[in-house]
Protein backbone atom coordinates (compact mmCIF):
# COMPACT_ATOMS: atom_id res chain seq x y z
CA UNK A 1 0.00 0.00 0.00
CA UNK A 2 2.65 2.48 1.06
CA UNK A 3 4.65 1.59 -1.98
CA UNK A 4 1.72 2.32 -4.26
CA UNK A 5 1.09 5.70 -2.69
CA UNK A 6 4.76 6.53 -2.87
CA UNK A 7 4.78 5.81 -6.61
CA UNK A 8 1.68 7.91 -7.15
CA UNK A 9 3.07 10.74 -5.08
CA UNK A 10 6.37 10.68 -6.94
CA UNK A 11 4.66 10.64 -10.36
CA UNK A 12 2.26 13.43 -9.46
CA UNK A 13 4.99 15.45 -7.80
CA UNK A 14 7.17 15.12 -10.87
CA UNK A 15 4.32 16.24 -13.15
CA UNK A 16 3.46 19.15 -10.87
CA UNK A 17 7.00 20.43 -10.70
CA UNK A 18 7.80 20.03 -14.38
CA UNK A 19 4.47 20.68 -16.04
CA UNK A 20 1.60 22.00 -13.98
CA UNK A 21 3.55 24.58 -12.04
CA UNK A 22 5.28 26.36 -14.95
CA UNK A 23 2.19 26.25 -17.18
CA UNK A 24 -0.06 27.37 -14.36
CA UNK A 25 2.34 30.19 -13.62
CA UNK A 26 2.16 31.35 -17.24
CA UNK A 27 -1.62 31.41 -17.06
CA UNK A 28 -1.50 33.33 -13.80
CA UNK A 29 0.94 35.91 -15.13
CA UNK A 30 -1.17 36.33 -18.25
CA UNK A 31 -4.37 37.13 -16.47
CA UNK A 32 -2.85 38.89 -13.46
CA UNK A 33 -4.23 42.23 -14.64
CA UNK A 34 -7.48 40.76 -15.89
CA UNK A 35 -8.69 39.36 -19.18
CA UNK A 36 -8.65 42.48 -21.35
CA UNK A 37 -4.97 43.41 -21.20
CA UNK A 38 -4.18 39.85 -22.29
CA UNK A 39 -6.80 40.00 -25.03
CA UNK A 40 -5.40 43.28 -26.36
CA UNK A 41 -1.87 41.84 -26.27
CA UNK A 42 -2.78 38.93 -28.55
CA UNK A 43 -4.91 40.97 -30.96
CA UNK A 44 -2.24 43.43 -32.06
CA UNK A 45 -1.57 43.21 -35.82
CA UNK A 46 1.83 41.57 -35.23
CA UNK A 47 0.39 38.99 -32.86
CA UNK A 48 -2.48 38.14 -35.20
CA UNK A 49 -0.07 37.81 -38.10
CA UNK A 50 2.17 35.54 -36.04
CA UNK A 51 -0.86 33.41 -35.20
CA UNK A 52 -1.75 33.23 -38.88
CA UNK A 53 1.80 32.18 -39.78
CA UNK A 54 1.74 29.46 -37.13
CA UNK A 55 -1.59 28.15 -38.37
CA UNK A 56 -0.28 28.09 -41.95
CA UNK A 57 2.86 26.21 -40.87
CA UNK A 58 0.87 23.63 -38.92
CA UNK A 59 -1.84 23.58 -41.60
CA UNK A 60 0.67 22.46 -44.22
CA UNK A 61 3.12 20.40 -42.16
CA UNK A 62 0.55 18.32 -40.29
CA UNK A 63 -1.51 17.02 -43.27
CA UNK A 64 1.64 16.51 -45.35
CA UNK A 65 3.39 14.53 -42.64
CA UNK A 66 0.25 12.57 -41.85
CA UNK A 67 -0.08 11.34 -45.43
CA UNK A 68 3.64 10.75 -45.68
CA UNK A 69 3.65 9.02 -42.31
CA UNK A 70 0.94 6.53 -43.18
CA UNK A 71 2.49 5.76 -46.58
CA UNK A 72 5.97 5.43 -45.09
CA UNK A 73 4.62 3.16 -42.35
CA UNK A 74 2.98 0.91 -44.93
CA UNK A 75 6.15 0.92 -47.01
CA UNK A 76 8.35 -0.03 -44.05
CA UNK A 77 6.11 -2.77 -42.65
CA UNK A 78 4.22 -4.20 -45.62
CA UNK A 79 6.57 -3.94 -48.56
CA UNK A 80 9.96 -5.34 -47.78
CA UNK A 81 11.90 -3.22 -50.24
CA UNK A 82 15.63 -2.84 -50.62
CA UNK A 83 16.96 -0.34 -48.08
CA UNK A 84 13.86 -0.41 -45.86
CA UNK A 85 16.08 -0.60 -42.80
CA UNK A 86 18.04 2.48 -43.79
CA UNK A 87 14.81 4.29 -44.66
CA UNK A 88 13.37 3.39 -41.27
CA UNK A 89 16.44 4.83 -39.55
CA UNK A 90 16.53 7.99 -41.65
CA UNK A 91 12.93 8.79 -40.67
CA UNK A 92 14.20 9.25 -37.11
CA UNK A 93 16.86 11.73 -38.14
CA UNK A 94 14.78 14.82 -37.27
CA UNK A 95 14.48 13.50 -33.71
CA UNK A 96 18.22 13.14 -33.35
CA UNK A 97 19.32 16.25 -35.18
CA UNK A 98 19.37 19.59 -33.38
CA UNK A 99 16.73 21.86 -34.98
CA UNK A 100 19.31 24.64 -35.33
CA UNK A 101 21.36 22.35 -37.55
CA UNK A 102 18.27 21.73 -39.68
CA UNK A 103 17.75 25.47 -39.99
CA UNK A 104 21.38 26.02 -40.99
CA UNK A 105 21.19 23.20 -43.52
CA UNK A 106 18.16 24.78 -45.16
CA UNK A 107 19.92 28.13 -45.09
CA UNK A 108 22.94 26.68 -46.86
CA UNK A 109 20.86 24.88 -49.43
CA UNK A 110 18.38 27.60 -50.33
CA UNK A 111 20.17 30.76 -49.12
CA UNK A 112 22.40 33.15 -51.00
CA UNK A 113 25.08 31.14 -52.84
CA UNK A 114 23.37 27.84 -52.00
CA UNK A 115 22.41 25.20 -54.53
CA UNK A 116 18.88 26.43 -54.89
CA UNK A 117 19.47 30.13 -54.48
CA UNK A 118 16.93 32.67 -55.61
CA UNK A 119 13.73 30.86 -54.97
CA UNK A 120 12.49 33.04 -52.12
CA UNK A 121 12.66 30.20 -49.69
CA UNK A 122 14.91 31.50 -46.98
CA UNK A 123 13.66 34.41 -44.84
CA UNK A 124 10.20 33.69 -46.18
CA UNK A 125 7.27 31.41 -45.49
CA UNK A 126 8.38 28.48 -47.74
CA UNK A 127 11.57 28.04 -45.72
CA UNK A 128 9.63 28.08 -42.48
CA UNK A 129 7.22 25.50 -43.86
CA UNK A 130 10.12 23.25 -44.91
CA UNK A 131 11.76 23.57 -41.49
CA UNK A 132 8.49 22.77 -39.71
CA UNK A 133 7.81 19.79 -41.96
CA UNK A 134 11.30 18.48 -41.37
CA UNK A 135 11.22 18.57 -37.58
CA UNK A 136 7.69 17.15 -37.29
CA UNK A 137 8.24 14.35 -39.81
CA UNK A 138 8.78 11.22 -37.65
CA UNK A 139 5.78 11.30 -35.32
CA UNK A 140 3.05 9.73 -37.45
CA UNK A 141 5.47 7.12 -38.85
CA UNK A 142 6.63 6.15 -35.37
CA UNK A 143 3.06 5.71 -34.13
CA UNK A 144 1.82 3.81 -37.17
CA UNK A 145 4.69 1.33 -37.66
CA UNK A 146 4.34 -0.66 -34.40
CA UNK A 147 0.56 -0.87 -34.79
CA UNK A 148 0.85 -2.15 -38.36
CA UNK A 149 3.36 -4.74 -37.15
CA UNK A 150 1.06 -5.86 -34.35
CA UNK A 151 -2.07 -6.13 -36.51
CA UNK A 152 -0.25 -8.37 -38.96
CA UNK A 153 -1.31 -9.22 -42.48
CA UNK A 154 -3.97 -11.88 -41.91
CA UNK A 155 -6.93 -9.49 -41.91
CA UNK A 156 -5.66 -7.97 -45.14
CA UNK A 157 -5.28 -11.43 -46.68
CA UNK A 158 -8.78 -12.33 -45.55
CA UNK A 159 -10.09 -9.18 -47.24
CA UNK A 160 -8.30 -10.08 -50.46
CA UNK A 161 -9.74 -13.61 -50.54
CA UNK A 162 -13.17 -12.00 -50.05
CA UNK A 163 -12.66 -9.98 -53.20
CA UNK A 164 -11.37 -6.65 -51.91
CA UNK A 165 -8.77 -4.89 -54.07
CA UNK A 166 -5.78 -3.08 -52.54
CA UNK A 167 -7.66 0.21 -52.19
CA UNK A 168 -10.74 -1.38 -50.60
CA UNK A 169 -8.54 -3.42 -48.27
CA UNK A 170 -6.74 -0.28 -47.15
CA UNK A 171 -9.87 1.74 -46.44
CA UNK A 172 -11.97 -1.02 -44.91
CA UNK A 173 -9.37 -3.04 -43.04
CA UNK A 174 -5.95 -1.41 -42.67
CA UNK A 175 -6.98 2.19 -42.04
CA UNK A 176 -9.52 1.39 -39.27
CA UNK A 177 -6.76 -0.54 -37.50
CA UNK A 178 -4.25 2.32 -37.60
CA UNK A 179 -6.48 5.38 -37.42
CA UNK A 180 -6.07 5.95 -33.67
CA UNK A 181 -2.33 5.54 -33.88
CA UNK A 182 -2.41 8.05 -36.74
CA UNK A 183 -4.57 10.41 -34.68
CA UNK A 184 -2.09 10.29 -31.82
CA UNK A 185 0.70 10.91 -34.29
CA UNK A 186 -1.23 13.93 -35.56
CA UNK A 187 -1.46 15.33 -32.03
CA UNK A 188 2.30 14.96 -31.57
CA UNK A 189 3.00 16.40 -35.02
CA UNK A 190 0.75 19.38 -34.32
CA UNK A 191 2.42 20.02 -30.99
CA UNK A 192 5.83 19.93 -32.60
CA UNK A 193 4.77 22.13 -35.52
CA UNK A 194 3.30 24.73 -33.18
CA UNK A 195 6.24 24.74 -30.83
CA UNK A 196 9.19 24.57 -33.23
CA UNK A 197 11.61 27.36 -32.45
CA UNK A 198 15.19 26.62 -33.45
CA UNK A 199 14.90 25.56 -37.08
CA UNK A 200 12.19 28.06 -37.92
CA UNK A 201 14.07 30.80 -36.13
CA UNK A 202 17.18 30.29 -38.26
CA UNK A 203 15.45 30.26 -41.66
CA UNK A 204 12.78 32.86 -40.96
CA UNK A 205 14.90 35.98 -40.45
CA UNK A 206 12.33 36.87 -37.77
CA UNK A 207 10.78 39.89 -39.40
CA UNK A 208 7.95 41.03 -37.12
CA UNK A 209 4.62 41.01 -38.93
CA UNK A 210 6.12 39.01 -41.81
CA UNK A 211 8.08 35.87 -40.96
CA UNK A 212 7.35 35.47 -37.31
CA UNK A 213 5.46 32.46 -36.03
CA UNK A 214 3.65 32.68 -32.73
CA UNK A 215 6.43 30.79 -30.97
CA UNK A 216 9.00 33.26 -32.30
CA UNK A 217 6.66 36.09 -31.36
CA UNK A 218 6.61 34.92 -27.73
CA UNK A 219 10.39 35.18 -27.57
CA UNK A 220 10.28 38.54 -29.37
CA UNK A 221 7.79 39.98 -26.89
CA UNK A 222 9.71 38.61 -23.95
CA UNK A 223 12.94 40.19 -25.07
CA UNK A 224 11.03 43.44 -25.63
CA UNK A 225 9.97 43.39 -21.97
CA UNK A 226 6.32 42.99 -23.04
CA UNK A 227 5.55 40.45 -20.37
CA UNK A 228 1.79 40.31 -20.91
CA UNK A 229 2.24 39.94 -24.68
CA UNK A 230 4.69 37.07 -24.23
CA UNK A 231 2.62 35.21 -21.67
CA UNK A 232 -0.68 35.77 -23.46
CA UNK A 233 0.74 34.45 -26.77
CA UNK A 234 2.14 31.45 -24.92
CA UNK A 235 -1.34 30.77 -23.55
CA UNK A 236 -2.79 30.91 -27.08
CA UNK A 237 -0.23 28.29 -28.21
CA UNK A 238 -1.05 26.10 -25.25
CA UNK A 239 -4.77 26.40 -25.95
CA UNK A 240 -4.35 25.32 -29.61
CA UNK A 241 -2.36 22.28 -28.52
CA UNK A 242 -4.85 21.35 -25.79
CA UNK A 243 -7.75 21.77 -28.22
CA UNK A 244 -6.11 19.33 -30.66
CA UNK A 245 -5.70 16.82 -27.88
CA UNK A 246 -9.31 17.20 -26.71
CA UNK A 247 -10.72 16.87 -30.24
CA UNK A 248 -8.73 13.69 -30.83
CA UNK A 249 -9.76 12.19 -27.49
CA UNK A 250 -13.40 13.09 -28.09
CA UNK A 251 -13.37 11.42 -31.52
CA UNK A 252 -12.01 8.18 -30.15
CA UNK A 253 -14.73 5.54 -29.81
CA UNK A 254 -15.33 3.86 -26.47
CA UNK A 255 -17.32 0.89 -27.70
CA UNK A 256 -14.79 -0.78 -29.94
CA UNK A 257 -13.16 -3.42 -27.79
CA UNK A 258 -9.60 -4.53 -28.27
CA UNK B 1 -11.81 -29.46 -59.38
CA UNK B 2 -8.56 -28.15 -57.96
CA UNK B 3 -5.35 -29.24 -59.60
CA UNK B 4 -1.76 -28.28 -58.90
CA UNK B 5 0.99 -29.36 -61.25
CA UNK B 6 4.71 -29.44 -60.35
CA UNK B 7 4.39 -26.68 -57.77
CA UNK B 8 7.68 -25.44 -56.32
CA UNK B 9 7.78 -22.82 -53.58
CA UNK B 10 10.91 -21.67 -51.78
CA UNK B 11 11.35 -19.28 -48.88
CA UNK B 12 15.00 -18.26 -49.06
CA UNK B 13 16.98 -21.49 -48.71
CA UNK B 14 14.01 -23.48 -47.48
CA UNK B 15 12.02 -25.45 -50.05
CA UNK B 16 8.45 -25.56 -48.75
CA UNK B 17 6.98 -27.32 -51.78
CA UNK B 18 9.12 -29.53 -53.97
CA UNK B 19 7.37 -30.45 -57.21
CA UNK B 20 3.90 -31.04 -55.81
CA UNK B 21 1.23 -32.43 -58.11
CA UNK B 22 -2.18 -33.16 -56.68
CA UNK B 23 -5.80 -33.22 -57.76
CA UNK B 24 -8.81 -32.53 -55.60
CA UNK B 25 -12.07 -33.84 -56.97
CA UNK B 26 -14.97 -31.44 -57.37
CA UNK B 27 -17.46 -31.68 -54.50
CA UNK B 28 -15.09 -33.64 -52.26
CA UNK B 29 -13.77 -32.85 -48.82
CA UNK B 30 -10.04 -33.37 -48.84
CA UNK B 31 -7.59 -33.08 -45.96
CA UNK B 32 -3.96 -32.04 -46.34
CA UNK B 33 -2.28 -33.89 -43.49
CA UNK B 34 1.30 -33.58 -42.34
CA UNK B 35 3.65 -32.44 -39.59
CA UNK B 36 4.67 -28.78 -39.25
CA UNK B 37 6.96 -27.71 -42.05
CA UNK B 38 5.57 -30.36 -44.41
CA UNK B 39 4.29 -27.68 -46.78
CA UNK B 40 0.56 -28.33 -46.33
CA UNK B 41 -0.34 -24.75 -45.40
CA UNK B 42 1.87 -23.36 -48.13
CA UNK B 43 0.10 -25.57 -50.68
CA UNK B 44 -3.27 -24.29 -49.48
CA UNK B 45 -2.07 -20.69 -49.70
CA UNK B 46 -0.76 -21.31 -53.20
CA UNK B 47 -4.21 -22.63 -54.19
CA UNK B 48 -5.82 -19.50 -52.68
CA UNK B 49 -3.34 -17.19 -54.42
CA UNK B 50 -1.94 -15.88 -51.14
CA UNK B 51 1.45 -17.28 -52.12
CA UNK B 52 2.90 -17.20 -55.58
CA UNK B 53 4.62 -20.45 -56.55
CA UNK B 54 8.16 -20.27 -57.97
CA UNK B 55 7.18 -22.88 -60.56
CA UNK B 56 4.17 -24.94 -61.50
CA UNK B 57 0.54 -24.43 -62.41
CA UNK B 58 -2.60 -24.09 -60.30
CA UNK B 59 -5.95 -24.65 -61.95
CA UNK B 60 -9.49 -24.31 -60.64
CA UNK B 61 -12.26 -26.02 -62.58
CA UNK B 62 -9.92 -26.48 -65.50
CA UNK B 63 -8.88 -22.83 -65.76
CA UNK B 64 -5.23 -21.88 -65.17
CA UNK B 65 -5.29 -19.39 -62.25
CA UNK B 66 -1.57 -19.36 -61.45
CA UNK B 67 -1.25 -15.64 -62.15
CA UNK B 68 -4.72 -14.67 -60.94
CA UNK B 69 -4.79 -12.59 -57.71
CA UNK B 70 -6.74 -14.05 -54.75
CA UNK B 71 -9.64 -11.60 -55.07
CA UNK B 72 -10.52 -13.02 -58.48
CA UNK B 73 -10.17 -16.71 -57.69
CA UNK B 74 -13.54 -17.17 -56.03
CA UNK B 75 -12.11 -19.07 -53.07
CA UNK B 76 -13.27 -18.90 -49.47
CA UNK B 77 -10.42 -18.99 -46.96
CA UNK B 78 -10.65 -19.72 -43.25
CA UNK B 79 -7.61 -18.83 -41.15
CA UNK B 80 -6.25 -20.64 -38.11
CA UNK B 81 -6.23 -17.48 -36.03
CA UNK B 82 -9.59 -16.37 -37.44
CA UNK B 83 -8.32 -13.16 -39.11
CA UNK B 84 -11.50 -11.49 -37.86
CA UNK B 85 -11.97 -7.84 -38.80
CA UNK B 86 -11.61 -6.53 -35.27
CA UNK B 87 -13.31 -3.20 -35.80
CA UNK B 88 -16.41 -4.72 -37.39
CA UNK B 89 -19.35 -6.48 -35.78
CA UNK B 90 -20.05 -10.13 -36.52
CA UNK B 91 -22.71 -9.01 -38.99
CA UNK B 92 -20.33 -6.67 -40.83
CA UNK B 93 -17.63 -9.32 -40.92
CA UNK B 94 -19.95 -11.76 -42.66
CA UNK B 95 -21.36 -9.06 -44.97
CA UNK B 96 -17.87 -7.94 -46.04
CA UNK B 97 -17.54 -9.97 -49.23
CA UNK B 98 -21.08 -9.13 -50.34
CA UNK B 99 -20.56 -5.40 -49.78
CA UNK B 100 -17.33 -5.54 -51.78
CA UNK B 101 -19.35 -7.13 -54.58
CA UNK B 102 -21.96 -4.36 -54.25
CA UNK B 103 -24.88 -6.73 -53.84
CA UNK B 104 -28.27 -5.12 -53.22
CA UNK B 105 -28.97 -4.35 -49.57
CA UNK B 106 -31.95 -6.64 -49.28
CA UNK B 107 -29.94 -9.53 -50.66
CA UNK B 108 -27.07 -8.87 -48.23
CA UNK B 109 -29.49 -8.73 -45.31
CA UNK B 110 -31.09 -11.99 -46.29
CA UNK B 111 -27.84 -13.84 -47.02
CA UNK B 112 -26.07 -12.71 -43.84
CA UNK B 113 -29.08 -13.61 -41.69
CA UNK B 114 -29.20 -17.03 -43.33
CA UNK B 115 -25.48 -17.66 -42.75
CA UNK B 116 -25.57 -16.47 -39.13
CA UNK B 117 -28.46 -18.84 -38.60
CA UNK B 118 -26.42 -21.64 -40.18
CA UNK B 119 -23.46 -21.12 -37.82
CA UNK B 120 -25.77 -20.25 -34.91
CA UNK B 121 -24.48 -16.75 -34.32
CA UNK B 122 -27.71 -14.82 -34.99
CA UNK B 123 -27.96 -13.68 -31.38
CA UNK B 124 -24.40 -12.36 -31.43
CA UNK B 125 -24.65 -10.43 -34.71
CA UNK B 126 -23.97 -7.07 -33.06
CA UNK B 127 -20.97 -8.24 -31.05
CA UNK B 128 -17.37 -7.46 -31.92
CA UNK B 129 -14.90 -10.34 -32.44
CA UNK B 130 -13.15 -9.54 -29.16
CA UNK B 131 -16.39 -10.37 -27.37
CA UNK B 132 -16.60 -13.88 -28.85
CA UNK B 133 -15.02 -17.19 -27.82
CA UNK B 134 -12.55 -18.88 -30.15
CA UNK B 135 -15.15 -21.33 -31.43
CA UNK B 136 -17.62 -18.52 -32.12
CA UNK B 137 -14.97 -16.51 -33.95
CA UNK B 138 -14.15 -19.45 -36.16
CA UNK B 139 -17.84 -20.02 -36.93
CA UNK B 140 -17.95 -16.37 -37.95
CA UNK B 141 -14.86 -16.94 -40.11
CA UNK B 142 -16.62 -19.85 -41.79
CA UNK B 143 -19.80 -17.84 -42.43
CA UNK B 144 -17.73 -14.96 -43.80
CA UNK B 145 -15.93 -17.26 -46.25
CA UNK B 146 -19.18 -18.91 -47.34
CA UNK B 147 -21.01 -15.60 -47.87
CA UNK B 148 -19.54 -15.09 -51.32
CA UNK B 149 -20.50 -18.59 -52.55
CA UNK B 150 -16.92 -19.68 -53.16
CA UNK B 151 -16.09 -22.26 -55.80
CA UNK B 152 -13.77 -23.88 -53.29
CA UNK B 153 -13.54 -23.56 -49.53
CA UNK B 154 -10.03 -23.64 -48.07
CA UNK B 155 -9.44 -24.03 -44.34
CA UNK B 156 -5.96 -23.58 -42.85
CA UNK B 157 -5.82 -25.50 -39.54
CA UNK B 158 -9.21 -23.97 -38.75
CA UNK B 159 -9.67 -25.70 -35.41
CA UNK B 160 -6.02 -25.76 -34.34
CA UNK B 161 -6.37 -22.98 -31.78
CA UNK B 162 -9.49 -24.43 -30.14
CA UNK B 163 -9.88 -26.88 -27.27
CA UNK B 164 -10.64 -30.53 -27.97
CA UNK B 165 -14.39 -30.42 -27.41
CA UNK B 166 -15.07 -27.36 -29.52
CA UNK B 167 -12.78 -28.81 -32.17
CA UNK B 168 -14.83 -31.99 -32.44
CA UNK B 169 -18.10 -30.09 -32.54
CA UNK B 170 -16.91 -27.75 -35.30
CA UNK B 171 -15.49 -30.66 -37.26
CA UNK B 172 -18.89 -32.36 -37.25
CA UNK B 173 -20.54 -29.09 -38.23
CA UNK B 174 -18.14 -28.67 -41.15
CA UNK B 175 -18.85 -32.22 -42.32
CA UNK B 176 -22.65 -31.67 -42.16
CA UNK B 177 -22.27 -28.38 -43.98
CA UNK B 178 -20.27 -30.05 -46.70
CA UNK B 179 -22.83 -32.82 -47.07
CA UNK B 180 -25.49 -30.17 -47.66
CA UNK B 181 -23.62 -27.84 -49.99
CA UNK B 182 -21.04 -30.11 -51.66
CA UNK B 183 -18.64 -27.19 -52.02
CA UNK B 184 -15.20 -28.51 -52.92
CA UNK B 185 -13.37 -28.20 -49.61
CA UNK B 186 -9.73 -28.56 -48.58
CA UNK B 187 -8.80 -28.58 -44.92
CA UNK B 188 -5.24 -28.42 -43.64
CA UNK B 189 -4.52 -30.25 -40.41
CA UNK B 190 -1.67 -31.87 -38.52
CA UNK B 191 -4.12 -34.03 -36.58
CA UNK B 192 -4.54 -37.47 -38.23
CA UNK B 193 -7.72 -38.15 -36.29
CA UNK B 194 -9.25 -34.93 -37.58
CA UNK B 195 -8.26 -35.76 -41.16
CA UNK B 196 -9.67 -39.29 -40.93
CA UNK B 197 -12.84 -38.09 -39.23
CA UNK B 198 -13.79 -35.30 -41.60
CA UNK B 199 -12.32 -36.03 -45.02
CA UNK B 200 -13.26 -38.24 -47.98
CA UNK B 201 -9.70 -38.19 -49.21
CA UNK B 202 -6.47 -37.55 -47.32
CA UNK B 203 -3.29 -36.14 -48.86
CA UNK B 204 -0.34 -36.97 -46.59
CA UNK B 205 2.54 -34.52 -46.94
CA UNK B 206 6.06 -34.56 -45.58
CA UNK B 207 9.06 -32.33 -46.27
CA UNK B 208 7.40 -30.57 -49.22
CA UNK B 209 6.44 -33.86 -50.90
CA UNK B 210 3.25 -35.83 -51.15
CA UNK B 211 3.62 -39.25 -49.51
CA UNK B 212 0.22 -40.72 -50.30
CA UNK B 213 -3.26 -39.77 -51.46
CA UNK B 214 -6.02 -42.12 -50.33
CA UNK B 215 -9.36 -42.36 -48.54
CA UNK B 216 -8.95 -42.60 -44.74
CA UNK B 217 -9.57 -46.34 -44.52
CA UNK B 218 -7.14 -47.26 -47.28
CA UNK B 219 -4.56 -44.92 -45.81
CA UNK B 220 -4.77 -46.73 -42.52
CA UNK B 221 -4.92 -50.24 -43.93
CA UNK B 222 -2.47 -49.82 -46.78
CA UNK B 223 -0.01 -47.08 -45.94
CA UNK B 224 2.40 -46.46 -48.81
CA UNK B 225 5.50 -46.19 -46.64
CA UNK B 226 6.93 -45.99 -43.15
CA UNK B 227 6.17 -42.33 -42.82
CA UNK B 228 2.48 -42.69 -43.57
CA UNK B 229 2.27 -45.81 -41.41
CA UNK B 230 3.66 -44.01 -38.39
CA UNK B 231 1.88 -40.71 -39.03
CA UNK B 232 -1.69 -41.90 -39.41
CA UNK B 233 -1.80 -43.83 -36.16
CA UNK B 234 0.24 -45.25 -33.29
CA UNK B 235 2.67 -47.96 -34.33
CA UNK B 236 5.28 -50.31 -32.88
CA UNK B 237 8.45 -50.61 -34.86
CA UNK B 238 10.44 -53.78 -34.37
CA UNK B 239 13.34 -53.82 -36.78
CA UNK B 240 11.79 -53.57 -40.24
CA UNK B 241 8.40 -54.69 -39.00
CA UNK B 242 5.55 -52.30 -38.13
CA UNK B 243 2.70 -53.44 -35.91
CA UNK B 244 -0.32 -51.39 -34.84
CA UNK B 245 -0.97 -51.64 -31.05
CA UNK B 246 -4.41 -53.14 -31.70
CA UNK B 247 -2.79 -55.89 -33.77
CA UNK B 248 -0.78 -57.11 -30.79
CA UNK B 249 -2.26 -60.12 -29.03
CA UNK B 250 -1.10 -61.04 -25.51
CA UNK B 251 -1.15 -64.59 -24.19
CA UNK B 252 -0.17 -66.02 -20.82
CA UNK B 253 1.28 -69.26 -22.21
CA UNK B 254 4.13 -69.48 -24.74
CA UNK B 255 3.00 -70.97 -28.02
CA UNK B 256 5.53 -71.69 -30.77
CA UNK B 257 7.52 -68.74 -32.08
CA UNK B 258 6.08 -66.13 -29.74
CA UNK B 259 8.18 -63.58 -27.96
CA UNK B 260 8.36 -62.99 -24.27
CA UNK B 261 7.73 -59.53 -22.78
CA UNK B 262 7.17 -57.92 -19.44
CA UNK B 263 4.21 -55.63 -18.68
CA UNK B 264 5.73 -52.35 -17.58
CA UNK B 265 2.65 -50.18 -17.20
CA UNK B 266 -1.10 -50.35 -17.78
CA UNK B 267 -2.73 -47.10 -18.91
CA UNK B 268 -6.52 -47.01 -18.49
CA UNK B 269 -8.22 -44.84 -21.13
CA UNK B 270 -11.87 -45.57 -20.36
CA UNK B 271 -12.96 -48.57 -22.40
CA UNK B 272 -9.50 -49.00 -23.80
CA UNK B 273 -6.36 -50.07 -21.97
CA UNK B 274 -2.87 -49.51 -23.28
CA UNK B 275 -0.28 -52.01 -22.07
CA UNK B 276 3.32 -50.85 -22.27
CA UNK B 277 5.65 -53.81 -22.70
CA UNK B 278 9.39 -54.48 -22.77
CA UNK B 279 10.66 -57.47 -24.70
CA UNK B 280 13.49 -59.57 -23.37
CA UNK B 281 15.80 -58.02 -25.99
CA UNK B 282 15.01 -54.54 -24.60
CA UNK B 283 12.63 -53.43 -27.37
CA UNK B 284 9.64 -51.45 -26.17
CA UNK B 285 6.16 -51.89 -27.63
CA UNK B 286 2.60 -51.12 -26.72
CA UNK B 287 -0.58 -53.13 -27.07
CA UNK B 288 -4.10 -51.83 -27.23
CA UNK B 289 -6.58 -53.99 -25.35
CA UNK B 290 -10.14 -53.79 -24.12
CA UNK B 291 -10.92 -53.74 -20.43
CA UNK B 292 -12.42 -57.23 -20.68
CA UNK B 293 -9.23 -58.62 -22.20
CA UNK B 294 -7.14 -57.12 -19.39
CA UNK B 295 -9.50 -58.55 -16.78
CA UNK B 296 -9.57 -61.98 -18.45
CA UNK B 297 -5.78 -62.11 -18.53
CA UNK B 298 -5.55 -60.62 -15.02
CA UNK B 299 -2.71 -58.45 -16.26
CA UNK B 300 -0.49 -56.81 -13.66
CA UNK B 301 2.61 -54.64 -14.05
CA UNK B 302 5.69 -56.82 -13.79
CA UNK B 303 3.93 -59.84 -15.29
CA UNK B 304 5.49 -61.89 -18.08
CA UNK B 305 3.34 -62.30 -21.20
CA UNK B 306 3.77 -63.70 -24.71
CA UNK B 307 3.33 -61.41 -27.70
CA UNK B 308 1.73 -62.43 -30.98
CA UNK B 309 1.27 -59.91 -33.79
CA UNK B 310 -2.00 -60.68 -35.59
CA UNK B 311 -1.04 -58.44 -38.45
CA UNK B 312 2.22 -56.77 -39.38
CA UNK B 313 3.61 -54.68 -42.19
CA UNK B 314 7.07 -54.72 -43.71
CA UNK B 315 8.11 -52.09 -46.25
CA UNK B 316 10.62 -53.23 -48.81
Amino acid sequence: MIGRYAVRFAALGYLTLLLALPVGYVFWRTFRHGFWPAWHAVTTPDALHALKVTLILAGIAVPANTIFGVLAGLAIVRYRFRGAGVFNAVVDLPLALSPVVVGLALLLLYGRGGWLDGHHVVFALPGMVLATMFVSLPFVVREVVPVLREVGTEQEQAASTLGANAWQTFWRVTWPAIRWATAYGVVLTTARALGEFGAVSVVSGRLAGQTESLTLYVQDRYQGFDEVGAYASAVVLALIAVTTLIVMTALKPKKEAR
Amino acid sequence: MIATRNIVKRFGDFTALDDVTVEVEAGSLTALLGPSGSGKSTLLRVIAGLERPDAGVVSLDGADVTGVPPQQRGVGFVFQHYAAFKHMTVWDNVAFGLRIRRRPRAEIRERVAELLELVQLSRLAKRYPAQLSGGQRQRMGLARALAVDPKVLLLDEPFGALDARVRKELRARLRRLHDETHTTTVIVTHDQEEAMDVADEVVVMNGGHIEQVAPPRELYDHPANEFVMSFVGPVNQLGDTFIRPHDVELLLEPNGAMQEAMVQRLVHLGFEVRAELVRDDGEVLSAQLTREQVEALELQPGQIVYVRPTRQTVFS
